[in-house]
């Protein structure tokens, strides 16, 4: 039987674990996001090398050139844990659910004239491979990064880029008339296509990149920048005024999650970069190189889609405002 | 607005609309379109520098297509069903923590087994979602990548929703406040910490053979169902919930790696020597770190809910028959020493349970002697012989305890080089003589509690020499200082607070505290 709070008031021992309350300066409430991420990384003695890389520790910092005093600095402004993740998006995937519905219902994809269709499948579809990649990429910071502030984040991000990837799939299968010929096209693209071949080289460098915080700054900061800022901004508007409003509706959560990710990875950077010059020129020559060959990588999709000159138009504007996000970030 | 859109174009929308044939796409097409038609083949990096970790165990797959999964889950629906666990739980958990739901347990000692599963076992479902995600980053094949990427999710899932529950306990009772810093330095949670260190060490293959097969298959339910019906029998609702809740994934997380396990074993008859170590080894192991669960069950519930014995009778034996029974088509036979267990089944936790009780000084949660009544029932659920063997040990540790001379152990263990559990256990044939079997290798002894232990490490000494052992530690002035108060400072233990007796501890002070309450509100 439980004591009635009403007539009996039990006075906790203490608020929060300890080393909560050493981060927090003090003995205080600490929230859940707090409690289910500072230091539950393991950081000493441990046991074994790596069979698969024994040059590293179990969880090593030297994974990257990056240095942090303490990489729990690197919090998620999001303060998601678990539980307050899953219901973010599960709310998203409900709205996004009721997008594609009711494209459905009022066969919205109809009004869409059939070339500029086609240029939607072109476009579009293939990066749901980009988005496995990226998927495959926060896997691997997860897997190698360093704290749980980082790689908590990073795991669902994992999550995220594999729901980015399906969400594509499902709208390549509205594109295909309910049938996986679009989805088929635009792996052959993916694979083939002269038009997509820089965009999955770069992908596939991304792959065997080592420095993890290179990989996290080439992903989710750069290469994501050029591709999604293409998507969402540039391709989206033309959509609009071609009269496919269909299809920034059926992108409307990958658009909101794109926002939300970003204010995780600007944080991160910011952070990272204003611990030292080292740091700062380190990441600043990594989002400057990557973001560069991404804007490279993409010219020709961006030509296909927009034109020559409008395609020029939308590189160089990614390009200017990612300057402008590197500056504010604190880069160099 | 839209019909002065949609006028210009009717023409194509007739065409569209006859290609618009709505089939509808069974789910099983729907989840191999969106996920397994996710990868492709590199070709500006070549497949084995993208996927470097999958080679060197010598594990041979002819097909990576040929796996077949067991869920076919996509992102939308992890995302919906999760997220509704989740808030069916934390409503519990909120409502537990208004309700001063911790008042509720059965008796102050309980909290004590709560202090080994934070300490000893929440820190290990970190290690799974690390683990489960270098498995979700190195496998070639869309379908086991993400099976394994969802399990990352999971396990972090169970090691934050363990900390938020039993968070509500470390604002009331001590043992709990530090149990990060204790995972990674306090002796005895070396073992499940070095257990889990070597399996994500290890190749992507026999980490989910480790940890995919034998530990969620064979071994889960042997430590899961003890301690959520061990919450369930002792008031802790709190607990309960979180088992609940976990269950759905803990169903996902054993057929997964029953599918992986075969997957693996079809493709090559070279992989069934490998596999059948690997099973050997981590059965091996798991039933070292379930030494802890046992002495929970026999000695640490104040209401028990079946025996040790039992528990392995069901859980292993029974459920772990069929299952090799399964195997053995792929020339995959019951592990080495299974027949061990059985031999030591009847002093497995009180062997244990003595080490702490003797080094009750050094542990993070409160130790006690068994009561008559208790003792009863460890005599009835393990036969003539525990009265003959341990029931005097008990008797005379209590009449040392009365005369004011508890009995402590002031020495320091020497620990196995592979499970690190202090070298107590008895021959599994004759339990009065302590097992030690030890390997030479490179010109140095190296001591093993057991014939499983061994054989481990003579299969990989260059791994197990690497161990993290704490004795050693302390003696070579890695753990704080040469005295104890230094060591245990430095492990994160409040002297006199969170280890020693329950008698007299502020737990029991607390509890006490409580129970008088609890008589004026009744009164
Ligand atoms: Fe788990
Ligand atoms: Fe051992």
């Amino acid at each position: 039987m439980t004591i009635d709070i009403k007539t009996q008031v039990i006075q906790p021992k203490r608020q929060t674990f300890k080393h909560v309350a050493d981060r927090l300066g003090g003995d205080r409430a600490a929230s859940r996001y707090e409690e289910a991420t500072f230091d539950l990384q393991p950081d000493v003695n441990f046991h074994y090398r790596p069979l698969w890389a024994p040059q590293f520790e179990q969880f090593d910092r030297r994974r990257t050139a990056i240095v942090m005093r303490d990489w729990y600095d690197l919090k998620d402004p999001r303060q998601y844990y678990y539980a307050t993740y899953n219901i973010a998006r599960a709310r998203q995937q409900e709205a996004a659910d009721s997008a594609m519905e009711m494209v459905e219902r009022r066969r919205l994809l109809d009004v869409i004239p059939a070339d500029w269709l086609e240029t939607v499948r072109f476009c579009l579809l293939p990066l749901r491979h980009y988005e496995w990649g990226a998927n495959l990429n926060n896997a691997a910071i997860t897997a190698f990064g360093w704290g749980a502030a980082l790689t908590a984040a990073s795991c669902f991000a994992m999550g995220d880029r594999l729901g980015m990837a399906q969400l594509l799939g499902r709208i390549g299968l509205l594109l295909g008339g309910n049938t996986e010929t679009a989805l088929i096209a635009a792996k052959t693209r993916w694979v083939e296509d002269p038009a997509w071949q820089g965009l999955r080289r770069m992908v596939e460098d991304s792959f065997v990149t080592e420095d993890i915080f290179e990989l996290f700054v080439a992903q989710n900061m750069a290469m994501d920048a050029m591709v999604l800022g293409l998507v969402h901004d540039h391709f989206g508007a033309e959509c609009d005024r071609r009269g496919a409003t269909a299809i920034p509706l059926l992108l409307g959560f990958a658009a909101e999650w794109r926002e939300d990710n970003a204010r995780w990875v600007d944080h991160v950077v910011r952070v990272a970069a204003a611990e030292g010059p080292e740091n700062r020129a380190l990441i600043s020559r990594w989002a400057a190189d990557w973001s560069a060959r991404a804007a490279d990588a993409l010219a020709p999709v961006a030509t296909h889609v927009l034109g020559t000159a409008g395609g020029a138009r939308a590189m160089e504007d990614l390009g200017g405002r990612f300057a402008e996000r590197m500056v504010r970030l604190g880069l160099a | 607005m839209r019909m002065m859109i949609i006028l210009p174009f009717i023409g194509i929308i007739e065409r569209e609309t006859t290609m618009n044939v709505q089939k509808k796409i069974s789910l099983k097409d729907r989840y191999r379109i969106l996920t397994r038609g996710l990868d492709w083949e590199t070709s500006y990096q070549p497949m084995g520098k993208v996927f470097p970790d999958v080679g060197f165990e010598g594990i041979k797959i002819r097909n990576w297509d040929d796996f077949n999964d067991p869920f076919r889950l996509t992102m939308d629906a992890y995302w919906r069903f999760q997220a509704e666990k989740e808030r069916k739980l934390y409503a519990v958990l909120d409502s537990f923590s208004q309700n001063n739901g911790q008042t509720a347990i059965t008796d102050g000692r309980y909290v004590n087994t709560l202090k080994l599963f934070l300490t000893g076992i929440s820190p290990d479902e970190y290690m799974a979602h690390r683990g489960f995600a270098h498995v979700g980053r190195q496998i070639p094949n869309a379908g086991l990548r993400i099976s394994a990427q969802m399990q990352a999710l999971d396990e972090l899932r169970h090691a934050q929703t363990q900390i938020h529950t039993i968070g509500q306990y470390n604002k009331h009772f001590s043992g709990l406040h530090s149990f990060r810093r204790m995972h990674d330095r306090v002796w005895y949670l070396s073992v499940p910490k070095s257990f889990f260190d070597d399996a994500v060490t290890a190749g992507p293959f026999e980490y989910m053979v480790a940890i995919g097969f034998s530990f969620e298959y064979v071994l889960t339910n042997l430590l899961f169902v003890p301690f959520m019906s061990g919450a369930a029998y002792n008031g802790d609702m709190a607990t309960v919930t979180f088992g609940f809740s976990a269950q759905s994934d803990e169903a996902r997380h054993m057929t997964l790696g029953l599918e992986a396990i075969k997957f693996i074993l079809e493709q090559h008859e070279d992989n069934v020597p490998i596999v059948q170590h690997w099973i050997d080894k981590w059965f091996w192991r798991g039933y070292r770190v379930l030494t802890l669960v046992a002495m929970m069950m026999d000695f640490m519930l104040p209401r028990r809910i079946m025996s040790w014995k039992d528990a392995w009778d069901i859980y292993f034996n029974d459920a772990g028959g069929a299952l090799f029974g399964d195997l053995a088509r792929y020339g995959i036979t019951l592990p080495k020493y299974v027949d061990v267990p059985a031999k030591e089944v009847n002093r497995l936790s009180t062997e244990a349970w003595s080490i702490f009780y003797q080094y009750t000084h050094a542990a993070a949660f409160h130790t006690w002697l068994p009561t008559d009544q208790e003792m009863d029932w460890l005599s009835a659920s393990y036969g003539p012989d525990w009265d003959r063997l341990y029931r005097p040990r008990f008797l005379h540790w209590r009449q040392m305890e009365k005369e004011g001379h508890r009995y402590y152990n002031n020495a320091l263990p020497q620990l196995c080089q592979v499970c690190q559990i202090p070298m107590a256990f008895t021959e599994p044939d004759d339990p009065t003589r302590v097992a030690f079997r030890d390997t030479v290798y490179r010109g140095e002894r190296y001591h093993f509690c057991s014939d499983g232990c061994k054989n481990i490490f003579d299969h990989e000494p260059e791994k197990y020499v690497q161990a993290w052992l704490p004795v050693h530690q302390i003696f070579q002035g890695n753990c704080g200082g040469a005295s104890l108060d230094q060591v245990l400072d430095w492990y994160g233990i409040e002297k006199g607070v969170d280890n020693m007796d329950y008698a007299g501890s502020p737990d029991e002070r607390t509890w006490k505290e409580w129970e008088a309450m609890r008589g004026r509100v009744a009164g």
